[in-house]
């Protein structure tokens, strides 16, 4: 498979030397096909949506409704009218977290949340179900957990410290069983994983488009109709109302009662676009095969301690260099054009139990080939030279 | 790579000088990265307006510990006002700034290429200005 070509910001010399992006988890690159749609819109449909007779108005309200039918397909959703755009998951969970009602003031989260799967859940009482040394999750301790104060559950689909892929099935099968829903954070799971929301069962699912090849600036929660339709509007102001007088107004129904305002449709056109791109390729596998290769690659360098080793798991590699600072480890590799994410990763607490404050990730993706983690380890024998 | 990483700043990053708690220390300050989670945490001892002894604790990259050992030397047996003058210098010189005269600071000139970096060579010298101002306990590089 050679999807590189795909990626016109991959071909590039970063330092003097060919760039290497293991840094996708953070944000993908973008295959030119996305670039292209964008540039397209902007060129001949560009108007606003849902507001004018025109033909151009016609054109991006129908290019905007596409993209959501064509995100409804991509994730199985029983309709369109259960996908919302939001900025990106961030959004999707502030939005949760704001309009789901319930007199419940316990939120169950698991200890591989990302902080936006966290944070905004502060205001409730924050119950956390812990991994294993591994980075699997205990599901014991999650169902436990799981009681007659719990709002809602909000759990990753994958993990982007470690890669763990959560057992969601499971996880929703134990909320509902004690009637409460669930929330999850696909972020790193609608790039790699097929995702059917009707058959996982969960209530809320939400994914941002920058990390599946698409453009920032979007994402989607889905919801339940039923549930999204209970729930209070969000943000409010154009487009999300029925009628308005001076003192007060009614609103639309989901999804448009959560879309106050001009929507980022060039973005809905590039997420489409990236679907498009992403189906009817198997990228699974590809990546699995490099995830192991890269595991080879760091167990043979002195020195290279991996985090975490999830028993189902996407192409995530977290590590610590011994003796050196990651971020020192990330500037020499920069220097030899290679990107990696340093830091604490957005889920402090989670190194925490893993007793560090900051770790080295490098990230696969569907364009990623075995000699960028060949690369990789040249670049950390020439970090321990550094710092030998 | 050698710009940035300097055998002066391996060496203090690897074997930082004035590493430690200090006995009779009358100020200090902590210095936080929120972006990595590094904290240092900085003890002085000043007698009248004089530093007398200054160490350090804590974590950090090689730039930011190789700087804090390197500040421990330095400003020993400053007055606060030479220190806030040096602080000035190191300040200009991650900023592409001259280092003359600055001795084995110089060696972070190379931070100035490294925009991202700036920060983690200043956190001691801020946490530094802190603790001589007496007033804010912690610092963060993110202001
Ligand atoms: C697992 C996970 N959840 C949530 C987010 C937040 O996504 P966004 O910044 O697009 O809102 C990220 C990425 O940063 C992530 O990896």
């Amino acid at each position: 498979m050679n999807l590189w070509r795909d990626f016109p910001a991959l071909d590039q010399a970063v330092h003097g030397k060919p760039l290497v992006y293991l840094d996708s988890a953070a944000t993908s690159q973008k295959p030119r096909a996305v670039i292209d749609a964008i540039s397209r819109f902007y060129e001949q449909d560009n108007a606003n949506v849902h507001r004018g007779v025109h033909a151009l108005a016609e054109r991006a309200t129908a290019q905007l409704e596409d993209a959501r039918e064509r995100v409804r397909r991509f994730i199985n959703a029983a309709r369109a009218d259960e996908i919302v755009f939001v900025r990106g998951v961030t959004e999707a969970v502030n939005l949760v977290a704001d309009s789901f009602e319930s007199d419940r003031d316990e939120i169950v989260v698991t200890a591989l949340e990302h902080h936006s799967n966290l944070v905004p859940w502060q205001r409730f009482k924050v119950r956390v179900a812990g991994v294993d040394d591994r980075g699997d999750l205990r599901l014991d301790e999650l169902e436990k957990l799981i009681g007659p104060r719990t709002r809602l559950v909000a759990a990753a689909h994958v993990s982007n410290a470690l890669g763990t892929i959560n057992p969601v099935e499971k996880i929703v099968k134990l909320a509902h069983d004690k009637g409460v829903a669930v929330l999850l954070d696909g972020a790193q799971a609608a790039p790699h994983l097929k995702v059917d929301v009707q058959r996982i069962g969960c209530d809320f699912y939400a994914f941002s488009a920058h990390k599946m090849y698409g453009p920032m600036g979007i994402g989607v929660l889905y919801g339940k109709a039923a549930l999204l339709d209970a729930m209070r509007p969000w943000q409010r102001g154009g487009e999300m109302v029925q009628k308005v007088s001076w003192e007060s107004a009614t609103y639309q129904k989901a999804p448009y009662r959560f879309e106050a305002g001009t929507p980022d449709v060039a973005a809905a056109v590039g997420l489409r676009a990236a679907i498009e791109w992403l189906s009817g390729k198997d990228l699974l596998e590809h990546e699995q095969g490099l995830l192991r290769r890269g595991i080879d690659v760091l167990q043979t360098i002195p020195g290279v301690r991996l985090l975490g080793a999830p028993r189902e798991r996407i192409g995530i590699l977290t590590f610590t260099v011994e003796g050196v600072h990651p971020h020192d480890v990330g500037t020499v590799l920069d220097q030899e054009g290679i990107a990696v994410r340093t830091g604490h990763l957005c889920a402090q607490p989670l190194l925490e139990r893993f007793g560090q404050t900051a770790v080295v990730r490098a990230s696969l993706a569907a364009y990623s080939r075995p000699e960028d983690l060949d690369a990789l380890g040249a670049g950390l024998h020439k970090v321990r030279e550094t710092f030998g | 790579m050698t710009d940035l990483y300097q055998q002066t700043i391996v060496e203090h990053a690897k074997r930082p000088r004035n590493f430690g708690p200090l006995p009779g220390a009358n100020r200090g300050a902590q210095g936080v990265n929120p972006l990595c989670g590094d904290e240092i945490e900085l003890h002085l001892r000043v007698e009248g307006d004089r530093v007398e002894a200054a160490t350090f604790e804590g974590a950090g990259c090689a730039v930011c510990v190789a700087s804090a050992s390197m500040m421990t030397l330095a400003v020993k047996g400053s007055s606060a006002a030479d220190a806030a003058r040096l602080m000035q210098r190191v300040r200009d010189l991650v900023a592409g700034g001259d280092g003359k005269n600055l001795g084995e600071i110089e060696s972070l000139k190379g931070v100035a290429r490294y925009p991202a970096r700036r920060k983690c060579a200043l956190l001691a010298w801020r946490a530094l200005e802190a603790a001589l101002a007496g007033e804010a306990t912690q610092v963060s590089t993110e202001l």
